[in-house]
């Protein structure tokens, strides 16, 4: 992965030779490149901030909605499916406009940017950390639970200490995937002026009129912040490689 | 030998059990008492795992009754009632000591340090205290199923139910979790245990109980079943069975 990050890197250096690269415009060597530099970077703390509290809200809420999906009583299913099917079919995109400049309406509420942009990234997740989750939890055998019950465990003791540990272990894999989806989806909450990296980068071509060179910096931007997420993940799976025969 | 003096642990009056149009128990009575060892056999299909299911509630019944109770000194409440399986169902995430105190802790609200001293006399009882800091996985399946008669030995039964506890074992395993059983029974313990291990059986049980098609088919001191069983389906299973 090293090899990797060097090499795209270094591709500015490459295809300076050629006549169609403009990298002047973020050459840190020069003032201005390197302060437009600074500001294609200064989006970055929003997008973190923004995608990393929309994951943590989706995951719990996922849960949430994961865990009606499994009872016995039909009206707890059906509220599964019905939330799960409904938040699933919105795009993203969709979700975004209609949280920003609809919901205040409905509530007579004003949110700001980040709020609408993280309430819409966090509903549209949790539908897809919900069937993430009611996997997971399936795949657990039905003899864990009936161990459980023999030794008179309640059904938030079985699910903390016995069976989430077993599911969220097998759906890392896939909690990583989730994880790292959301962070580019996050782009899309630039079209309301939120001012993460997506929305700086194009700012910027505004005024400099490069999108070659800065939408690739875009580019290497989201690359590099995922394939640490990534990098995250890998060591969380080795760390808890899995404990059955 | 045969508790006949003792009190009533349980009653299970006309139990009916249907899986879709399978009917797994067909109107079962059973009556165990304090202390008793009951050792039920039959044909797989018979009923006998569902009989047990159906004392500690893992599975509903749809009829009949079933009533667990037991007298102790502030008067009549429900029995505990703990398990073995024929899979162990350990929790393969957690070390053995965690299987051991997780009921106590959570259940019986003890304290770590109760939890893990009442854990090590149930591991010094089924002869592994040395693998308390083990996972499941790391074990064999014989001292996997006795790390499972631990746990539940751990939230201080009344009555244990083993469920076909060495079906799944190496033919070399099998004993050492038979002996282990042996010294439960001569604890004093309420047992029912599923088991095809007649040599097992004939130590330990005070009453034979036969299953075919979800009935009781024959109950009797083992001294009487393995010499003169009354019906012939349990003659032909027995002579099945003790042939090899």
């Amino acid at each position: 992965m090293k090899r990797l990050i060097l090499l795209l890197i270094s591709l500015p250096l490459v295809t300076s030779c050629s006549d169609q690269w403009g990298w002047y415009v973020v050459d840190p060597t020069t003032k201005s490149g390197l302060s437009n530099l600074k500001f294609l970077l200064s989006g970055l703390e929003q997008t973190i901030l923004m995608s990393f509290t929309a994951i943590a809200i989706s995951m719990v809420v996922g849960l949430a909605v994961a865990l009606p999906g499994m009872a016995a009583a039909k009206g707890w299913r059906r509220f599964n499916r019905v939330y799960v099917e409904v938040v699933r079919a919105v795009p993203i995109l969709v979700l975004i406009l209609w949280v920003y400049y609809g919901l205040p309406q409905l509530m007579g509420i004003s949110i700001g940017v980040f709020g609408a942009g993280v309430i819409a990234l966090a509903l549209s997740d949790s539908a897809f950390q919900a069937e993430i989750f009611r996997a997971g939890i399936q795949s657990v055998n039905r003899g864990q639970y009936e161990a459980a019950r023999t030794l008179s465990l309640n059904y938030v003791d079985t699910m903390r200490f016995v069976i989430l540990p077993q599911a969220i272990k097998r759906i890392l894999p896939a909690l990583g995937n989730q994880f790292v989806y959301m962070l580019k989806m996050s782009s899309l909450v630039s079209v309301i002026g939120m001012q993460e990296l997506t929305r700086k980068a194009n700012e910027l071509v505004v005024t400099e009129y490069r999108p070659l060179e800065i939408y690739t910096i875009l580019v290497l931007e989201y690359l590099v912040l995922i394939l640490m997420v990534s990098g995250v993940f890998r060591w969380l799976e080795s760390r808890m490689q899995s404990d059955e025969r | 030998m045969a508790a006949a003096h003792s009190r009533l642990v349980i009653n299970m009056q006309g139990v009916d059990k249907v899986f879709g149009k399978f009917k797994a128990l067909d109107g079962v009575s059973l009556q165990v008492h304090e202390g008793e060892k009951m050792v039920i056999c039959g044909p797989s299909g018979s009923g006998k795992s569902t009989l047990i299911r159906c004392i500690n509630g893992l599975e509903d019944i749809h009829s009949g009754n079933v009533s667990i109770a037991i007298m102790d000194n502030d008067g009549g409440r429900e029995a505990r009632i703990g398990m073995v399986f024929q899979q162990f169902n350990l929790f393969p995430h957690l070390t053995v000591m965690q299987n051991l105190t997780l009921g106590p802790m959570r259940v019986s609200k003890l304290s770590r340090s109760d939890a893990e001293k009442r854990a090590r006399i149930c591991l010094e009882r089924v002869q592994i205290p040395e693998q308390a800091d083990k996972l499941p996985r790391q074990l064999s399946g014989g001292q996997q199923q006795r790390v499972a008669i631990a746990r539940s030995l751990c939230m201080e039964p009344d009555i244990i139910l083993f469920d076909e506890p060495t079906s799944a074992l190496d033919p070399e395993m099998i004993n050492e979790v038979l002996e282990v059983m042996v010294g439960l029974a001569d604890s004093g313990i309420t047992m029912i245990c599923v088991t095809h291990e007649m040599g097992f059986a004939k130590r330990v049980a005070d009453t034979m109980v036969f299953m075919d098609e979800g009935k009781i088919v024959e109950q009797s001191p083992p001294e009487k079943f393995f010499s003169a069983p009354e019906s012939l389906r349990c003659q032909q299973f027995l002579a099945k069975i003790l042939h090899h």
